[in-house]
């Protein structure tokens, strides 16, 4: 596996300065998990490093070079949009892979992986549930043989109930196959569940990154302490203001 | 639906007006060059064609020298555009008269039958519009529902100008109620209005409770019912306008389509209109005729749909945001 | 765009139907009498088409001198023309050309609108642009108008008239396609496919094409509809189909010339250029609204076992055995029980599909129409909600709800939403409602309120709109406030400040608050006391101090166990709950949770348990006993 990095880049759409200046690496064979509030760019960011929007400036490389289209794969937020609705499951796994697979078994393997019945491949996704198809979407993910995964909130739009068993699949997967990683969402607690370190961004830009433990435990950046005090706990009590 | 969209009021009227205007200008282009290059478009000679095969060469290289075309095509385009800017149209190649009088000589007519058949459309369709809705609303009534809905498909899939035969064959030759033709009697507007009115009015009759089924069921017609108004507010104050803008947009459409079936209407009634003059024209291969009077056509549908997306930005305040 | 373009318009792009559901379409368009009607008549139009001039060609070719412009007669159906040939049978006989004519026209002019519309995602970006934006324009004119300029330019004929109304359909048929493209183009799976290096082209035909092929084809019938109607336009005119030719609108136009004399000539044609035009349109309509609409689950719901009749004493607002039924007997709340006190907040959590939403809704009254409320007792401030008057509700009884974006009135500035309330129930005059409008949003802390109020919802924050909302239900003097999900929308940062905001509402006015939420932390830390919804029903009732300590149902330990949190051991797996939440047409007999429950054995498969106390202030629906439950719960397998 190998590394994600972001090198000064930045978008712009019209006025609006989406992503400033950002500089991050995601070290091989680590998960770097990215929190900060709607609008703060951070699937913006995530968008450039699988060539989705272009880098207004700065490059994104992975292992040094610039040239990475497939090496960099996306798992997206909505499952019920991010699979073809009119192309079976085994179809849509197939289509990420690089010629000259065998593209059967490979199927095969991959929804194993993911634990999934290999015998669904026909199936088309509205015969799945939502953390069915984010498992699909993973699968599909890991078909184009990535460096790079890129995860974005990819729990939020399931139920509560169905969130774990993906996190679980995730945490799962990096650890078996050793990939770098950059999980991204706005729940630090999924973040700090999946992380070796977490980066924080607010307004385009990354305030803090470092090991998840240090920036949990001893925030430097005053936003970071924010999201940290709002975040819900169990055993705090939140008092009318 | 992350960064709301934050303006400050009056800021994006500047940027709208200029897109606008910038729109209709475009369109404006468009049509005019559309409309010049019709007649360099026909195959062959559209002076030989007019006049007939029978014409003498001298009289056809003659009007073809009068009407400009041996001139080179950028140089005709340029007389054609200042010709525009001084309001001439060009000479009917058959009657000889100026377009423009002949236009103005009809455009009256068929200005006022578009306008008293879209009035029409808007009292009848509005209110039988709103009604349904009220009273269909969470799938009640199935019954008024299906008759509304089909009445209004099959009124709305007769063509205007059969539309206008039945009614000649029903009122006029039967009954005897309506003259045939003409405008000279109060009375000989009945029918092309009706004719002109009924389709459409079926359109935006249904579009109308679409819209408001739409609207209705919206989150902020719930905040209006959680604060208890009475239904009357609720419909009127917070359904009703806002389904006045999707209504708004495609009643236009609807203004422009009523515009262009006055074409056919005309010449069921002989209504000494545009529309009339110009299948006569058509027919007659005048081509100077048909060119004005396509431009003034169609310089009519788009100022119908730049006036109803001013009226629709003074309604509406976030119509004039452009989505990115 | 002519004026059925106009109504698909409004009726947006066809719905976009899931694949499974294709055959279906075919069958329930077949299934409806106007489907079926329209089907029927469009095979007679097509028999007529094939067959009509093989039979009656001669006859309807046939001159006949002797009987030269008759009117209607057992002879001659609708008469005879100048040359003295039936009408009747010509009519038959041009049916071939005239629906041949218009269906060549809409192949060619769909044809080209599909060109043209999906041009724009394959072409380099500024080339997409001038194709769009010339289809704007085009679009704009009536295609009456652009059939009648293009007949002008193919000369008038019948090659002409086709070109003409072809090229007529063409702009509103590449815009469709272009609005149905962008709609797909917007989902995540065409970016997920790029992500994956599928290339332009394929995305196109493999991703793009086949999930807007259905609108496309339906309205196709219906521009098939348009297309013949204005060929016979043009015919009638005199300047489509030209002599020795003829279809409908031509003997349409010689008909109508004669009118005076006898009708017969001109109506004849007239009803078959009405009827299939009918024919097409209604088959469109029925293949659209086939399309829209989606089978409908026909499980009936269960019913729940009767509540125990409760008659402790009530609170601020009293709950006993709600029900909300919608037609065909789906049930999404079954039997909730619940008492809210003066001054208590109390949390209602629940995955979606739980009813917790639909319970706040009919709490409030504003259930509509066709769902039903039913209850033992309902009752708002010691009184049967029912008989509350619209005026009490509306001051004492505030609402907020989940999305502030779309929770207000786009068209209406906040100050003016907010004064109504206290000039329909308080009698206020415009003026003094408004100060208090302003009054109120100051309370909120929303800063500038004098200038905040006279602007419109979008021209708000996220946070500071359901701010707003909170500032409105404070018009009246309320006793409860309702939030459904109010903090789902907003980022963290400011959640927190709705929370307290609400918090402070409840301290400083003694008022009841009903918060709910799908975050079971959000009602940790705010709630006195929480019920956990699953199915429909309450399945656990107990004070949020208790709640990390002695939940026992199943299902309320299971989700403590999957929601990972700031505390959560990062080396052990979350726990995981198999299976998902039923949809409320799905619930059997039994535990609705038992499918997904580890504890599950025969009976709760078979018998729903009943809510039971446990302990003080804590309830159960469970049928485990209690030391069963304790020991799951704290060192069970989970």
């Amino acid at each position: 596996m190998s590394e994600l990095r972001f090198d000064a880049v930045s978008v712009r759409y019209g006025h609006h300065l989406a992503v400033d200046d950002v500089s991050l690496t995601v070290p091989s064979g680590q998960v770097v998990g990215l929190v900060g509030e709607s609008g703060s760019g951070k699937s913006t960011l995530a968008a450039t490093a699988v060539g989705l929007v272009p880098a207004t400036a700065g490059r994104v490389l992975v292992d040094g070079a610039e040239n990475h289209l497939r090496k960099v794969q996306m798992v997206f937020q909505d499952p019920y949009s991010s699979l073809d609705p009119r192309m079976s499951i085994g179809g849509s796994i197939a289509e990420a892979m690089p010629r000259g697979t065998d593209r059967r078994a490979e199927v095969a393997r991959l929804l194993e992986l993911v634990n999934l019945d290999p015998g669904r491949a026909t199936a088309l996704p509205s015969r799945l549930s939502g953390g069915q198809r984010q498992r699909v979407a993973l699968a599909r993910a890991l078909a184009g043989r990535p460096e790079v995964v890129i995860a974005d909130e990819i729990t939020s739009a399931l139920d509560v109930s169905v969130q774990g068993a993906v996190l679980n699949l995730v945490r799962d997967l990096q650890r078996q196959l050793g990939l770098s990683m950059l999980f991204i969402s706005h729940n630090l607690a999924v973040v700090r569940y999946v992380s070796d370190r977490i980066a924080v961004m607010k307004s385009g830009r990354i305030v803090e990154e470092g090991p998840a433990e240090r920036v949990l435990a001893a925030p430097e950046h005053p936003y970071t302490r924010e999201l940290l005090a709002a975040a819900p706990r169990r055993h705090t009590r939140l008092e009318a203001s | 639906m992350t960064t709301a969209v934050r303006v400050r009021g009056g800021g994006t009227w500047l940027p709208f007006a200029r897109r606008r205007a910038v729109r209709f200008l475009t369109s404006l282009w468009v049509l005019v060059t559309a409309a010049f290059l019709m007649i360099h478009l026909i195959p062959g000679d559209p002076v030989r064609e007019s006049l007939g095969l029978s014409a003498p060469p001298e009289v056809v290289a003659a009007r073809r020298a009068a009407l400009g075309l041996e001139d080179p095509l950028p140089v005709q385009y340029w007389h054609y555009l200042t010709g525009l800017f001084r309001g001439e149209l060009g000479t009917s190649l058959i009657s000889g008269t100026p377009v423009a009088d002949l236009i103005g000589d009809r455009l009256p007519a068929t200005a006022q039958l578009a306008v008293l058949a879209f009035l029409v459309v808007v009292v009848v369709a509005v209110p039988v519009g709103v009604l349904m809705a009220v009273l269909t609303k969470g799938g009640r009534r199935r019954g008024a529902e299906l008759a509304f809905t089909s009445t209004s498909v099959v009124l709305a899939a007769i063509p205007e100008f059969l539309l206008a035969v039945g009614l000649v064959g029903l009122f006029a030759v039967q009954l005897g109620a309506f003259p045939v033709a003409g405008n000279d009697a109060a009375g000989s507007w009945v029918l092309p209005v009706l004719a002109l009115a009924i389709g459409p009015a079926a359109v935006l009759g249904r579009i109308v409770r679409v819209e408001l089924l739409a609207v209705l069921g919206n989150d902020f017609v719930r905040t209006a019912r959680a604060k208890r108004l009475p239904a009357r507010l609720v419909y009127l104050r917070h359904a009703l306008p806002n389904a006045v803008t999707a209504t708004l947009t495609l009643g236009g459409m609807l203004l422009g389509a009523l515009v262009a079936g006055t074409v056919l209407v005309e010449n069921v009634f002989a209504w000494p209109g545009l529309g009339s003059t110009i299948v006569g024209s058509i027919q007659q291969k005048d081509y100077p005729a048909v060119q004005g009077i396509v431009l003034v056509y169609g310089a009519g549908v788009l100022l119908v749909n730049l006036v109803v997306d001013v009226v629709l930005a003074l309604l509406d305040p976030r119509s004039t945001i452009r989505e990115a | 765009m002519g004026r059925r373009g106009v109504l698909r318009a409004a009726a947006g792009p066809a719905p976009v139907a899931t694949p499974r559901d294709r055959t279906g379409v075919v069958r329930t368009v077949l299934r409806s009498p106007v489907g079926a009607t329209s089907a029927v008549l469009l095979c007679l139009l097509v028999a007529l088409a094939v067959f009509a001039p093989l039979l009656w060609g001669d006859r309807a070719a046939a001159i006949d001198t002797d009987a030269l412009q008759q009117g209607p007669s057992p002879a001659h159906l609708l008469g005879t023309d100048q040359l003295g040939r039936d009408i009747f049978f010509r009519v038959l006989v041009a049916t071939r050309l005239t629906i041949g004519l218009a269906l060549l026209a809409t192949v060619i002019g769909v044809a080209a609108g599909l060109v043209l519309g999906s041009a724009p995602s394959v072409l380099p970006r500024w080339a997409g642009r001038v194709v769009t934006s010339a289809v704007n324009i085009a679009v704009a004119f009536p295609g009456l108008l652009l059939a009648l300029f293009f007949a002008v330019i193919f000369g008038t004929g019948t090659i002409g008239a086709v070109l003409a109304i072809a090229f007529a359909i063409t702009p509103s048929f590449a815009r469709l396609t272009q609005t149905l493209t962008a709609s797909v183009a917007g989902r995540d799976f065409i970016a997920a496919a790029r992500v994956c290096g599928v290339g332009r082209f394929r995305l196109l035909t493999r991703h793009v094409l086949p999930n807007i092929a259905e609108p496309l084809v339906i309205n196709s019938t219906l521009a098939a509809g348009s297309a013949l109607t204005a060929f016979a336009g043009l015919s009638f005119l005199g300047i489509g189909v030209q002599a020795p030719s003829y279809d409908w609108g031509r003997l349409l136009g010689e008909g109508l010339n004669r009118i005076y004399l006898s009708p017969a000539p001109a109506l004849g044609p007239a009803v078959a250029v009405v009827v299939a035009g009918l024919a097409f349109n209604l088959f469109g309509e029925a293949a659209a609204s086939a399309a829209g609409r989606r089978p409908q689950p026909v499980r009936r719901t269960p019913p729940a076992p009767e509540s125990i009749v409760d008659d402790s004493g009530g609170g601020l607002l009293t709950v006993r055995n709600l029900r909300v039924t919608f037609p065909g007997g789906i049930s999404p709340v079954r039997g909730v029980s619940f008492t809210v006190h003066e001054g208590e907040m109390i949390g209602v959590v629940g995955e979606s599909g739980s009813g917790k939403s639909l319970t706040a809704l009919a709490v409030s009254r504003l259930v509509e129409h066709p769902g039903e409320v039913t209850a033992d007792r309902l009752e708002f401030d010691g009184r049967p909600l029912a008989a509350t008057p619209d005026r009490e509700l509306g001051t004492k009884l505030a609402m907020v709800f989940q999305d502030p974006m779309t929770s207000f009135n786009p068209t209406r500035r906040i100050g003016r939403q907010l004064a109504e309330v206290s000039e329909v129930h308080q009698g206020m005059s415009r003026r003094d409602a408004l100060a208090k409008a302003v009054d109120r949003l100051r309370a909120v802390r929303i800063p500038e309120p004098e200038r905040r109020a006279g602007q419109y919802p979008h021209e708000f924050s996220g946070g500071m709109r359901q701010r707003a909302m909170i500032a409105m239900g404070l018009m009246g003097e309320p006793r409860l406030v309702i939030a459904d999900e109010p903090t789902t929308a907003l980022d963290v940062t400011v959640q927190r400040e709705v929370l307290r905001l609400l918090a402070r509402i409840r301290a400083e006015r003694t008022a009841g608050v009903l918060l709910i939420s799908h975050d079971i932390t959000v009602v940790a830390q705010t709630c006195d006391r929480v019920l956990v919804m699953y199915a429909g029903r309450i399945v656990e009732e107990l004070p949020t101090a208790e709640l990390f300590t002695a939940a026992r149902h199943p299902y309320t330990t299971a989700l403590l166990a999957a929601v990972p949190d700031l505390d959560t051991d990062r080396d052990a797996p979350l726990a995981v709950i198999p299976g998902r939440p039923p949809e409320p047409g799905e619930i059997g007999p039994g535990c609705p949770f038992a499918p997904r429950c580890p504890l599950a054995g025969d009976r709760c498969r078979t018998e729903e348990p009943e809510l039971t106390a446990m302990a003080d202030g804590h309830r159960v629906a469970c049928w485990r006993s209690e030391s069963e439950l304790t020991l799951a719960a704290t060192g069970g397998p989970r």
